[in-house]
């Protein structure tokens, strides 16, 4: 039946989180994003609250409440407070689900137990890749068995590396299959180079470019995941990015309203004239709008059902009116947004990057 | 309670069995009505109040989803064709304005023949606008002017753009609902809505207008030229209501106005049953010429008609469901004046959108009166326009989002 009211459970989970968000995360979002990483005290504190714990097995210690709707939701509220800091709190979960849905028992005891001990350990992924043609489904990393090893090479971006992380999931096409598949990857191997990336946003995330020059796993690095697999959770990571994307628009338009009633004009708030009011307008449907399609692919999802096109209609759709919201924002801001003593232009230069991103999070 | 995507079983069949009544009773003389503009659809009109008023037959005991399950009818008639869904033989938004301002009385004596069997079509219709007032509905100038003697309401005046008005004026049984002041000076407290029967003298019908789209809607002009209504008549209460500007909205315009907030999400599931016609139809002749849309392609090696065609689907969801939201807040009791105009402002720009994109994709293919798309493109844009244009929709959300009462944003 029809229903758009989250449950009771739900509607805690968005309050506690939000909380969070306004209480630690807003107040120490420039600062992530001019020094290049977020605060760790900040991310030690999310991790109090077992966001990515929770949804892991319960096998392995987590709460075994796996649901793309509530990850959905969490993934919008942390990124109202602010996108880079929320990847990164959600970034175990980069190891920690794809291990959850495609691990070996021997490869969950090993590594799943990590991210939910005392202290916060960041997970990482790599999947896009630096080039204009970039096809996340034929991505140029080629995985090639090796005796009983298999060789990696190939150049990644955009891949998270926070302090502390010690794995990292990297997609590749497999050459015997020609199909795509994930190995678990330890951080420190030698003939792998991270070499820190700059991008428009995202500057509280720090970020590599990753270049992996004959690199050796075991095979029991390969995660049991076939072609079909890497793009279910390819889907399940365009879901959760788009729930961020609408979290920081959604900042975006609260700040721009607010702004909007207090700024005057000819002796009058710059909300009284239609040219903004009605950009205001424009904003908030498109945005609830968007929200909606993201929650009809999560529930697609819980349900188990193929969710490939919602997925893509959801993200394209979040990659478009984001931007028209951030700019709408800056443009409400006039001449203040565009300095970076407020807000709006840290969100327009944040959810620029959607159209290329991949993965950046999941649920 | 807790989000959920899913329609009910009631829901998933009165779906299936519209979608069948628009494939095989509208879309058939879709082109013919849509050419012969004034010519009443006797095959539709028929259909409908002989057998398709009832619904579908295996529907009792299956739970529904309330006012979702009517956008459901609405889209997918209005997929079958617009103009014969707004010719439907029904109260339509007439009845809309008994059910929300009439008292329980009222309610039986105007609305019991559209339930009856047999007999003879009937339609119910709202007269508001006026040649001088549309979106400012406070303007309107028709007078009601009240005889002590006879205990009437003498109505003066003329309305244009009245849907159904030809046949809720002419069809015995039928009503138009007429909004016409008591007080000019009051303002929209003086502005109150009388149930005018069919053929009540005074009342003339003048005409129809010839029209872009929807052209099988009867889209008339009434004149009122001393048209006597009994007191019984005006919705609501039958206390005689002078002007009192320190009584402000009083039910009668602002229960008007809540008809709206009502009736908006119907009109927006309407507009997406249109906006999904267009998609439809492109994405089966796509594959007729061997384009099939991948949702998984990279964005680079989308072709310009792959990714316009996932923008519009996109786009079309975004409406219906933000449609559906609006009609679940109404099953919830929740007053829904945001959610109902947003819905409204983003379905008629979507299928605007949608309708025009899909004749530009089609070429000359898209143009020809041999296919039906040009006419969903004539059809779509009057969602746009009616029942509260785009802007009016733009404003009542900015206010509402702004918290501004109207005298702050105009």
């Amino acid at each position: 039946m029809i229903d758009f009211e989250p449950s009771e459970e739900q509607a805690l989970i968005i309050e506690t989180v939000h909380q969070f968000a306004e209480n630690e995360i807003r107040p120490v979002c420039r600062e992530a994003d001019e020094s290049g990483t977020p605060p760790k005290s900040v991310v030690e504190a999310a991790h109090e609250l077992g966001l990515v714990a929770n949804a892991l097995p319960e096998a392995q210690g987590g709460g075994g409440e796996r649901s793309a709707m509530t990850g959905v939701l969490i993934a919008e509220e942390l990124a109202w407070g602010d996108l880079a800091i929320a990847l990164a709190i959600l970034s175990p979960g980069l190891l920690g689900f794809p291990l959850s849905d495609f691990g070996s028992e021997s490869q969950q005891s090993d590594l799943l137990p990590g991210l939910m001990d005392a202290g916060f350990v960041p997970g990482s992924l790599a999947i896009v890749e630096p080039r204009f043609d970039f096809d996340v489904y034929h991505p140029h990393t080629i995985a090639k068995q090796d005796g009983d090893e298999i060789l990696l090479d190939g150049v990644k971006c955009q891949v998270p590396w926070l302090d502390g992380g010690r794995h990292l999931v990297v997609i590749a096409t497999e050459a015997e299959t020609a199909g795509l598949a994930a190995f678990i990857v330890p951080r420190n191997i030698a003939a792998m180079k991270a070499e820190p990336e700059l991008m428009m946003g995202l500057g509280g995330l720090p970020t590599v470019e990753l270049t992996l020059s004959g690199v050796r796993v075991p095979k029991s690095a390969r995660l049991g995941a076939d072609d079909a697999d890497i793009r279910r959770l390819i889907d399940r990571g365009r879901v959760a990015l788009a729930a961020a994307g609408i979290g920081t628009a959604r900042a975006s338009f609260e700040l721009s309203l607010e702004y909007a009633k207090q700024r005057e004009t000819f002796g009058q708030p710059i909300a009284t004239r239609q040219a903004i009011a009605f950009m205001l307008a424009d904003m908030a449907i498109e945005l609830d709008g968007a929200r909606l399609l993201v929650w009809e692919a999560a529930a697609a999802l819980d349900r188990g059902e193929d969710a490939t096109r919602l997925a893509r209609l959801a993200y394209d759709q979040t990659t478009r009116i984001s931007l028209q919201v951030t700019d709408g924002a800056v443009q409400v801001f006039g001449g203040h947004g565009y300095i970076r003593d407020y807000l709006p232009e840290l969100h327009l230069r944040n959810v620029a990057g959607f159209a290329s991103f991949e993965a950046l999070t999941l649920i | 309670m807790a989000i959920d995507f899913e329609l009910s079983e009631g829901s998933k069949l009165a779906q299936s069995h519209y979608h069948a009544v628009a494939q095989e009773q509208m879309r058939p003389i879709s082109r013919k009505y849509d050419l012969a503009e004034h010519q009443l659809p006797v095959e539709w009109v028929d259909y409908w109040w002989n057998e398709g008023r009832s619904g579908p037959k295996e529907r009792s005991g299956k739970p529904n989803d309330g006012f979702i399950t009517v956008c459901l009818q609405a889209e997918e008639l209005c997929w079958g064709d617009a103009g014969l869904y707004l010719r439907m033989p029904t109260p339509a938004l007439g009845g809309s304005a008994v059910s929300a301002a009439g008292t329980k009385e009222q309610q039986k004596r105007f609305m019991s023949a559209f339930r009856e069997e047999g007999g003879h079509p009937i339609w119910g219709a709202m007269a508001i606008t006026e040649p001088q007032a549309g979106s400012d509905a406070a303007a309107i100038e028709t007078t009601a002017d009240f005889d002590p003697e006879t205990e009437e309401w003498i109505l003066n005046g003329t309305k244009i753009f009245c849907t159904a008005g030809e046949g809720a004026s002419t069809a015995d049984g039928g009503f138009i609902v007429v909004w016409a002041t008591i007080d000019k000076s009051a303002g929209r407290g003086g502005i109150k809505s009388f149930v005018v029967m069919a053929n009540t003298p005074g009342m003339e019908l003048i005409g129809c207008e010839k029209k872009l789209g929807i052209r099988a809607s009867d889209t008339a002009t009434l004149r009122f030229d001393d048209c006597r209504v009994p007191k019984e008549n005006l919705l609501g209460s039958a206390e005689v209501r002078k002007k009192d500007p320190t009584q402000s909205g009083d039910k009668g315009f602002k229960g008007a106005m809540a008809t709206f907030d009502a009736s908006r999400p119907i009109v927006a599931a309407m507009a997406t049953g249109v906006g999904r016609a267009a998609l439809d139809f492109l994405k089966e002749e796509l594959e007729r010429q061997g384009i099939t849309i991948r949702y998984d392609a990279p964005p680079r090696e989308l072709t310009a008609i792959e990714r316009d065609v996932i923008e519009m689907e996109a786009d079309l969801q975004a409406a219906r469901l933000l449609t559906w939201r609006a009609a679940w807040m109404m099953n919830k009791g929740k007053r829904n004046n945001l959610e109902a105009s947003m819905a409204k402002a983003k379905a008629g720009l979507a299928v605007t959108k949608i309708t025009q994109k899909t004749v530009q994709i089609l070429g000359p293919v898209g143009y020809s009166k041999k296919l039906l798309v040009e006419k969903w493109m004539r059809d779509a844009k009057i969602n746009d326009i009616f029942e509260g244009t785009q802007q009016i929709n733009q404003l009542i959300v900015a206010r509402r989002i702004l918290d501004y009462p109207s005298a702050m944003l105009r």
